[in-house]
């Protein structure tokens, strides 16, 4: 359990200063997975290293297991990392030291006997996996290796929280689920918290539970991933599950977005709601997939029905939300179609809005950059 | 018959006879590997504890100025640029400058002027401040995220400057320290001009003082065969010590992964 309570951190001073962290407030519970999602120079690096430690807030508290962690003095600090194990993005091995020893760093910091060391060594490699791998040194292994490495050793002091820092970022797809299950597997074996920082917002959908997005300092959006999935006003949520383009309707039909808003809705909605509306539904564009056990997803459907009103009500009943996308003859002209409604504001996500995205990566590197220079 | 005697006959004309030509004074062929060989030895001596002085001071005060520095571990802006002024002023000096410069204070620490232990001491000094800066050099290219890794496993400062800094750089600390041996074997000839003993010695006296050309001839070939030595050891230590260099048993390593990788797969899927 983590509990970071009004963190900030703020880089220089006076007139130079550069609030890097805005009062931020969050909890990743016992076994669970909490994402931190945003764009480069969000300030995600910066709280990465606020949480494990190694940079100190400037106001604010980091909480594990109770205990605030950001008042102790440097040596007390030591100690405390050792409760907090990190994942670092892939260059984190040495490369000197093969994976076995690699995992045994920690323990060797600690002075743990050599024989207790090879045996919680032996146990890590076999729990990620890798017990054939152990003489091998990092330049030998895949990058979805090293990272198991990484994780074994990031466990080996046995914490309670455990903090991925990009862990994901730059490894190809078949590794990125690997790890991620491996995560996952790890959450419910060991009930660790987990603080997943990435900037790839599918990354999220696959591992997080709960996911918060940060932009220049500040929380903006945070909630359950099923949740936000299912709040069809929720930015995030549009975000985390973009819809693709749709294909376009018959020239008398409306063009709707239906997307499941709650738990209930049943397999055969699509057969119900023309039945309900009397009209026929012409499916046109649909991503329906499950989370965490959870159905999810979003539909473009072209309907008869006159009645707005009417299909809005219809739509409820079986649990789901539906939104007139504009008008027909725009989507018709349009290549993003369907996805008319989804996410325009979020730059990251919807690579069609060129305009917010060129600003918003800009405004990032800007912010990197002072971020760097402070 | 020598090859100096054969050159000396071929160039002298009767103007040009002098400092070429075998003179009665000269060492006997004979005679030169019992003068040389033990000149070799002394500087042998004299270099391997003066490279064990360097090792044993250089190292950490190199690792002491690269974390004292902004980035470092224990960050110190003006201790920084004190010790880094020392040593840069240490670098400075040419040898035979440094070398006598410094007698006073050799004369202090050994109780004389002459002889291998007065030449350990200068020598001790140029080569602390060269590998000084080469220690930092080395740490310097060590990945600082290797730093970061070692801080969050709970590592102290004195551990992580052992395993993430030092550690990962001794491929670069052995090449580095072979120049520092090449530079201290230079050194050791320059000291023999104050009477140090070793190869640097006998080359002044007898090679220099005396025209003794075969005896010159011997110490040039000793010399150049003491360098190419510790290079070539020190090429194949910095080999040994890089696991992603590429060596025959990096190679061997890889046919034996790529068997293993066909056995599990095999067991994974039976025919």
């Amino acid at each position: 359990m983590i509990t970071l309570e009004k963190l900030t951190k703020v880089y220089g001073h006076g007139e130079n200063a550069v609030t890097v962290l805005d009062n931020l407030d969050f909890s990743v519970g016992a076994a669970e997975i909490f994402a931190v999602v945003g764009p480069s120079g969000a300030g995600k690096s910066t709280l990465a290293q606020c949480v494990n430690l190694l940079e100190r807030p400037t106001s604010g508290s980091v909480i594990v297991n109770g205990e605030n962690l950001s008042q102790l003095n440097e040596s007390q600090l030591r100690t405390a990392r050792r409760r907090i194990g990190t994942v670092f993005q892939a260059d984190g091995l040495f490369s000197r030291r093969t994976a076995a020893q690699n995992i045994a760093l920690p323990l060797g910091y600690l002075g743990v006997t050599s024989r207790e060391s090879k045996s919680r060594v032996a146990e890590l490699l076999d729990r990620v996996g890798l017990s054939s791998r152990a003489d091998y040194y990092p330049h030998q292994l895949s990058g979805g290796q090293r990272q198991r490495v990484g994780i074994a050793r990031a466990l080996a002091l046995k914490p309670t929280v455990l903090l991925a820092d990009e862990a994901t970022s730059g490894l190809d797809p078949d590794s990125t689920a690997s790890i991620t299950s491996l995560l996952k597997e790890l959450r419910d074996d060991l009930g660790l918290s987990i603080l997943f920082i990435t900037h790839e917002m599918q990354t999220v959908l696959q591992v997080a539970d709960s996911v918060a997005r940060l932009d220049h300092g500040h929380i903006v959006e945070s909630g359950r991933v099923v949740d936000l999935l299912r709040d069809p006003s929720s930015e995030l949520g549009r975000a985390l599950n973009p819809a693709k383009p749709a294909q376009v309707g018959a020239p008398d039909e409306s063009s709707w977005f239906i997307s499941y808003s709650s738990a209930g809705v049943p397999t055969d909605w699509v057969t119900r709601l023309a039945a309900d509306l009397h009209s026929p539904v012409s499916l046109l564009g649909a991503s329906i997939e499950t989370i965490g056990g959870n159905a999810v997803g979003h539909a473009t459907v072209g309907l008869r029905a006159s009645d707005p009103q009417a299909v809005i009500a219809a739509a409820k009943r079986l649990g789901l939300d539906a939104r007139l996308t504009d008008s027909v003859t725009d989507s018709a002209s349009s290549p993003k179609a369907g996805a008319a409604v989804s996410a325009d504001d979020l730059s990251d996500a919807v690579p069609t809005d060129r305009g917010v995205t060129d600003t918003g990566a800009e405004r990032g590197t800007e912010r990197a950059e002072r971020e760097f220079a402070a | 018959m020598s090859a100096t005697v054969f050159a000396g006959a071929l160039f002298a004309g009767p103007v040009l006879a002098g400092p070429l030509r075998a003179n009665a004074n000269d060492v006997p062929l004979a005679d030169i590997p019992a003068l040389v060989l033990p000149a070799l030895g002394e500087t042998l001596i004299m270099v391997g504890i003066v490279m064990a002085v360097v090792v044993v001071v250089g190292v950490p005060l190199g690792a002491i100025i690269h974390n004292l520095a902004r980035d470092g571990l224990f960050p110190n802006p003006s201790l920084h640029s004190a010790l880094s002024w020392i040593v840069s002023v240490g670098r400075s000096l040419p040898f035979l400058i440094l070398m006598v410069a410094i007698i006073p204070f050799t004369r202090l620490l050994t109780g004389t002027n002459i002889g291998i232990a007065a030449a350990v001491v200068p020598m001790s000094v140029a080569g602390i401040a060269f590998f000084t800066r080469i220690v930092e050099n080395s740490l310097r290219s060590v990945p600082p995220s290797l730093v970061k890794v070692a801080k969050s496993s709970g590592g102290s400062s004195f551990q992580i400057i052992r395993t993430a800094q030092l550690g990962e750089a001794v491929p670069s600390l052995i090449g580095g320290l072979t120049i520092n041996t090449i530079a201290m074997i230079e050194y050791s000839a320059i000291a023999g001009t104050i009477g140090a003993g070793g190869i640097g010695y006998v080359a002044i006296t007898y090679g220099y003082q005396r025209f003794d050309n075969q005896v010159m001839l011997a110490t040039i070939i000793i010399l150049v065969a003491l360098v190419a030595a510790v290079q070539v050891i020190g090429d194949a230590l910095v080999r040994l010590t890089t696991p992603h260099s590429s060596t025959a048993s990096d190679r061997r390593f890889a046919r034996k992964v790529a068997r293993l990788d066909i056995e599990s797969a095999n067991a994974a899927s039976p025919v």
